[in-house]
């Protein structure tokens, strides 16, 4: 008999499931050629209440269904960040679908359940049960990618991204499988106290295998080459939705695997992996046109200075990468709904040339706009400061100086193309007229959570990172 | 009263930007936005005259300190603070400001809001720099100019704006990088970012890896500073980024923004690192006497006026330098001293050159001659500030130079000698360039119909004109603000250094000798 305390800990997941099951039966009675957006407001409906589910489990921690979630700081404040992605996301898909004319209901209930599979991936302490998570999050993720059916490069990128992806997660399960073969378990406690007791040759390949899955995920380099062409082919906001909630929740998953289960010999691994990322990231990025290609390739070196943190390891560095994962994810999601808007029907203006005059057409989105990227280069009063600031102060305090400079010197780098955008906004007078429509409500909406959460997390992070460093002592506790 | 002394920085600080933030708000009528805009910053001047009003002379540390928990973790306080060396350098900012909005008044008439927006955030962010004790808040303010000050120059100036304002932004933020990474090390190693206490805990030798550490941290913050001075090598952002910027921007980088970088190195570099600073003097001083003779031999050959004026800055600003890393008490004086009269003879002599853009759109000097003659007030100022900034006896610019090369010669002769064909090649320049575009016949015809200087135009000089004079002949008004917050800086720096310098009221009594009083 399972308590009834159990389906608390997994209430969110419940409450996602169902408003997304909701979703998918409402849609067929609908009209056929009516506006899609009731469903949109079902499924934001669906995401508030999996907050406020989250918020309810505080009470509730500990272990459930046989140990194989557990509902902690760590699995809390994970969630909290996939599921306001979710809600930025399903906010500034509301008006995207109309101008896109994509009539499918089915696409809320796929951004539904894409955040089932990620909070599950932040809770679970079983690796078969996290491998669970990856595929719900990923299969989702593919299907949404290939939404603009119209358009060639989104089918592109939605076989792309599952090809590559399906590939990514074998790599993940022949490395739980050896783990398996390795310790006899695959309840992460476990395995950390078998680990504890033996090491074997095999559980080095398991580890090594599964941050190969893992690393594709989260678009590090050398594991990176789809992401470009996934995000750019993708819809607008699923791209933004893409580059930041399966992140985080790979991240989550990544901090279990090698901080809670005590994974051996990664930090040459992380090391190697987070300067790729870091360098490749912002140097491809330097010479892109394509907005979304030039976010993605952004995204490749973000994942890098994550893993700087990760490199740092101990609770400093464990909470550093748990504040920027969430301080990245605010401020990307946000970026990519501005992008989003303004790409247009058919998704036509997303080169900077587009961008040229903004910030006289629409004062106010490019002021937006340039908060989200000023986040983004790390300079004061917004979250990618702090974000930054506290992974290489991690870093430092773990005596990693050669890591510091590259990441320093890559995020100097790093500022010349988000300025770019920036230039090109405020400096450049437009060629030709790109419309831009009215911002709708929910889009506004969508942009001031992303942009309140940006600058309170520049200005404020106290309680935040109270937050992120009590999770970083669950974790490893 | 008291309530007041505590709270006095915020308020200074965070006026100029809680009127950026009701300017969002303001409906766009361009003119209330600049009566709006000139109502704050004349606001914060007033507001910051407090600070000269009540400051003790007696005590030379920090006064009117604020310290407030901001962030837990790390431990950051908004812990804000002036002394001696600081308090000019605000009031400098709040003197500035309202003057480059009265400058603008005409110049800027496209997207009014937008720049008075960022003209208020840079002062607030410029002010936060001078008042700032926290190394982190130190960090945070000096990042924060770089954004105002770049879109100004790439939205509001001239042709090659963007090329300019993305140089300015790109030199001053990866040098910046190196100053991050040396403050995160001092966090690592003291757990704190408060100025006060990370300088104790480096006197008393409890900062484990300090010895190892320290010249490569030196170098971090040197060239953060040594960027923004701008000391050669270093200097090629300036000329671009000064020819480029609207007339505002450049009051504001050359008035204040170089500034943060000379006050950097002597509150940070002399400060935490004084024994790496008397080991690297000999090379910086190099550095500064290239800067100096360099600098003005550069400016002599423009053809373009504004650069010419911004190559003098490269000069000027190596004399502070030189001053600093004299290490004798009436050097630095001169070097603090140095900073406020660039401040009011350049940003003068930027805001006249302004005037005269707004009425032909160049700054080629072989466009311009005879200009005396329709505009003899306009001449007369010019005169003025011109000879202020040589460095003519009873006007500021001789006080701060006089002292520096004091000091210089105190600590090496050759040092002083060098330095001192600076000051010779300044009067060259710029009474070459005088004579070029003031007197001689006209020959552009254009120039003959020019319209003098109109009423805003004048009362934006008159504060500045009186400002060098006053400062000219009454140096001891500032120095006695100055020279204690020195000594005793200088005194921390050094033991056994006393003996070798004048005490103050020396210092003042040879220098009232020397302009006659």
């Amino acid at each position: 008999m399972i308590p009834t305390v159990d389906y608390i800990r997994i209430l969110p997941e419940l409450m996602l499931s169902i408003f997304g099951i909701l979703v998918m039966l409402v849609d067929p009675v609908m009209p056929e050629h009516s506006s899609k957006k009731p469903l949109g407001y079902i499924a934001l409906a669906g995401v508030l209440a999996a907050l406020a589910a989250t918020a309810y489990q505080c009470k509730f921690y500990g272990d459930a269904f046989f140990n194989m979630v557990r509902v902690d700081t760590f699995s809390i404040f994970f969630h909290f960040v996939v599921l306001l992605v979710a809600l930025v996301t399903i906010l500034s898909s509301l008006d995207y679908l109309e101008v896109q004319r994509i009539k499918a209901g089915e696409y809320y209930a796929l951004v539904l359940f894409a955040a089932v599979g990620m909070a599950l991936m932040s809770s679970a302490v079983e690796l078969v049960l996290i491998f669970i998570g990856i595929e719900i999050s990923s299969i989702s993720s593919y299907v949404l990618a290939g939404f603009r059916r119209r358009a060639a490069e989104s089918s592109e990128s939605s076989l792309k991204y599952f090809l590559l992806g399906s590939f990514a997660t074998a790599f993940f399960l022949y490395g739980v499988a050896m783990m398996f073969g390795a310790t006899g378990t695959t309840n992460i406690y476990a395995i950390a106290a078998a680990l504890n007791a033996q090491h074997s040759a095999l559980a080095y390949f398991a580890v090594a295998l599964m941050f190969v899955g893992l690393g594709f995920k989260v678009a590090a380099a050398p594991f990176h080459v789809w992401t470009p062409d996934v995000y750019e082919g993708a819809p607008a906001p699923v791209t933004g939705f893409m580059s930041t909630a399966p992140k985080a929740a790979t991240f989550a998953v990544l901090l279990r695997i090698l901080f809670a289960m005590g994974a051996p010999g990664w930090f040459w691994m992380v090391w190697v992996t987070a300067v790729l990322s870091m360098t490749l990231g912002n140097i491809g990025a330097l010479v892109q046109n394509n907005v979304k290609r030039l976010l993605a390739y952004s995204s490749i070196a973000h994942a890098g200075y994550i893993l700087v943190a990760f490199a740092a390891a101990k609770e400093t560095g464990i909470s550093a990468a748990i504040f920027y994962t969430a301080s990245y994810a605010m401020m990307n999601v946000g970026a990519f709904a501005i992008v989003a808007h303004l790409a247009g029907k058919g998704e036509r203006y997303v080169t900077l040339e587009d961008y040229a005059g903004l910030g006289r057409r629409s004062p106010i989105i490019a002021s937006l706009l340039t908060i989200f990227l000023i986040s983004l280069i790390g300079i004061p009063i917004t979250g990618g400061f702090f974000a930054k600031f506290y992974v290489f102060s991690a870093a430092l305090q773990a005596n990693l100086v050669w890591l510091t400079i590259i990441g320093l010197i890559n995020s100097a780098i790093a500022a010349y193309y988000y300025l770019r955008i920036v230039v090109y906004m405020y400096m450049r007078d437009e060629r030709v007229e790109t419309p831009v429509a009215r911002m709708p409500f929910a889009l506004g909406a969508a942009v001031a959570i992303s942009a309140v959460a940006t600058i309170y997390l520049g200005v404020l992070p106290n309680r935040v990172l109270d937050g992120a460093i009590h999770a970083a002592q669950d974790l490893i506790r | 009263m008291n309530y007041i002394n505590q709270n006095i920085l915020t308020i200074v600080t965070l006026l100029p930007a809680a009127g950026a933030l009701l300017l969002v708000v303001f409906p766009r009528r361009d003119r209330d936005i600049r009566w709006f805009a000139l109502g704050i910053s004349v606001v914060t001047l007033l507001a910051s005259l407090h600070l000269p009003w009540h400051f003790d002379h007696g005590q030379p540390g920090f006064q009117f300190e604020q310290n407030v928990p901001w962030i837990s973790h790390p431990v950051i306080n908004y812990h804000v603070g002036i002394d001696g060396i600081s308090v000019w350098l605000v009031v400098l900012t709040t003197f500035l400001t309202p003057l480059c909005v009265l400058i603008s008044w005409k110049s800027v008439n496209d997207r009014v809001k937008e720049f008075f927006i960022l003209m208020l955030l840079l002062e607030t962010a410029m002010i936060g720099v001078f008042v700032a004790l926290d190394l982190f808040l130190f960090y945070f303010f000096w990042e924060a100019t770089l954004i105002p000050m770049a879109l100004i120059i790439g939205i509001y100036g001239h042709g090659r704006r963007i090329y300019a304002a993305v140089k300015f932004f790109l030199f001053t933020m990866i040098a910046s990088v190196f100053m991050l990474a040396a403050l995160i090390w001092l966090y690592a190693h003291t757990q704190s970012f408060d100025f006060v206490t990370i300088q104790q805990m480096i006197q008393s030798g409890q900062v484990p890896g300090f010895a190892t550490a320290a010249q490569w941290l030196f170098l971090g913050f040197f060239i953060a500073f040594a960027v923004k001075v701008p000391l050669f090598p270093f200097h090629t952002w300036l000329p671009d980024a000064h020819v480029e910027a609207p007339t505002a921007g450049s009051v504001l980088l050359a008035g204040v923004l170089l500034k943060m970088g000379t006050y950097g190195l002597l509150r940070f570099n002399l400060g935490l690192f004084p024994d790496q600073a008397r080991r690297n003097a000999p090379w910086i001083i190099v550095l500064a006497l290239i800067s100096i003779i360099s600098g003005a031999l550069v400016a002599m050959v423009q053809p373009n006026v504004k650069k010419l004026i911004a190559y003098t800055s490269v000069s000027h600003l190596g004399f502070v330098v030189l001053g600093i890393f004299s290490f004798t008490q009436i050097g630095v004086d001169g070097a603090v001293y140095q900073m406020l009269n660039h401040g009011v003879s350049t940003g003068a002599l930027f805001m006249l050159l302004g005037m005269i853009y707004d009425r032909r759109h160049t700054y080629e000097i072989s466009e311009y001659g005879g200009l005396a003659t329709p505009m003899p007030v306009y001449a007369t100022f010019f005169t003025f500030i011109m000879l202020s900034s040589v460095g003519l006896p009873l006007l500021n610019g001789f006080v701060g130079e006089f002292l520096i090369l004091s000091g210089a010669f105190q600590a090496r002769q050759i040092y002083g000698i060098l330095a001192a064909t600076g000051v010779i090649w300044s009067a060259c320049y710029l009474l070459w360039m005088y004579q070029r575009v003031f007197y001689g016949q006209i020959k552009n015809p254009v120039n003959k119909t020019l319209t003098d200087m109109d009423a805003r135009e004048r009362v934006s000089m008159w504060p500045l004109a009186i400002a060098a004079l006053v400062m000219g002949v009454a140096p001891n008004l500032w120095l006695r603000f100055i020279d204690p917050s020195v000594s005793f800086s200088l005194k921390q720096f050094s033991s056994g250094f006393e003996a070798a310098a004048p005490a103050a009221t020396h210092v003042t009594e040879a220098l009232m000798q020397v302009i006659g009083r």
